[in-house]
């Protein structure tokens, strides 16, 4: 079993600390796979890490076609929940699955101090 | 893209898997190499090559954790600049199939063919006839076998 670099605990640690937040993951956004995660228990993080990274090549797509540059931030809001993704330069996206009712405000905070801190 | 079936109970599950994993071309087919259902190949000389390139590199890495006395992989992938190779075998009433899908990755991509082949599998399982014994297929009858699933898969 191996462990995730410290910068990338750290990073997870930021974003699942706010109240609200469920779990946290990093994901690869070329292959739509998990490369560190803190889940609670009951998300199927392989499976929002595939559909997150096929939604961020959509998005990104349709924002390079808008002519309105790279997507820097997206929020998801449905009935029981909500998925925050930041997408990092080094082709890492940050991924919040988080309560319906969270503060958005800080976990977007948290989660580009995430991508910082991941790179 | 047309996707066609040898063994009908096969047709529904590669279907739906195609169409969620986004995947370009897939063959479903025994741990030998014979085809039973296929999706995107518009020859049937590609169908035998990758077929049987995919039989041979499923026996290569079963040898292979074998002789490291660990159990059969589960999954192979291979990356290329355009497009992604993943092999996985699936225990079924047919006995062991293996699925060979080609992807794109500008469309799709490992986390979502991952994703979509694990109810691949159990799609695949739950469909397949509980207690048919695999049909041997004798050196004899192999030529004509291979052109009735050819003639099967592409329509002919």
């Amino acid at each position: 079993m191996t462990t995730a670099p410290a910068n990338y605990t750290r990073a997870l640690d930021l974003v699942t600390r706010v109240r609200g937040v469920r779990g946290a993951m990093l994901v690869s956004a070329d292959d739509g796979i998990i490369v560190a995660e803190q889940l609670m228990e009951g998300i199927k993080g392989p499976a929002v890490a595939a559909l997150a990274a096929s939604l961020a090549t959509r998005l990104r797509r349709a924002m390079e076609a808008a002519g309105v540059g790279a997507s820097l931030f997206w929020h998801l809001q449905a009935e029981q929940g909500a998925l925050l993704v930041v997408p990092t330069a080094g082709g890492t996206l940050v991924v919040a699955v988080a309560e319906p009712d969270v503060n958005v405000g800080l976990v977007r905070l948290e989660l580009l101090r995430a991508g910082e801190v991941v790179g | 893209m047309t996707t066609r079936a040898v063994e009908n109970w096969t047709l529904e599950p590669l279907v739906k898997f195609v169409k969620e994993a986004s995947a370009r071309l897939v063959l479903v087919m025994t741990s030998a190499g014979q085809v039973l259902a296929q999706h995107g190949f518009s020859r049937a000389v590609d169908v035998m090559s990758a077929a049987a390139l995919g039989a041979a590199i499923v026996a290569s890495t079963d040898e292979i954790a074998r002789q490291m006395g660990q159990p059969p992989f589960a999954a192979l992938n291979h990356q290329g600049e355009r497009h992604g190779i993943f092999l996985a075998a699936v225990a079924t009433g047919r006995g062991r199939l293996v699925a060979l899908v080609v992807y794109d990755l500008e469309v799709s991509s490992l986390g979502l063919v991952q994703l979509f082949f694990e109810q691949l599998a159990a799609d695949l399982q739950a469909a397949s006839p509980k207690d048919s014994v695999p049909k041997q297929v004798l050196a004899a009858d192999f030529e004509r076998e291979l052109s009735a699933s050819l003639n099967t898969l592409f329509g002919r």
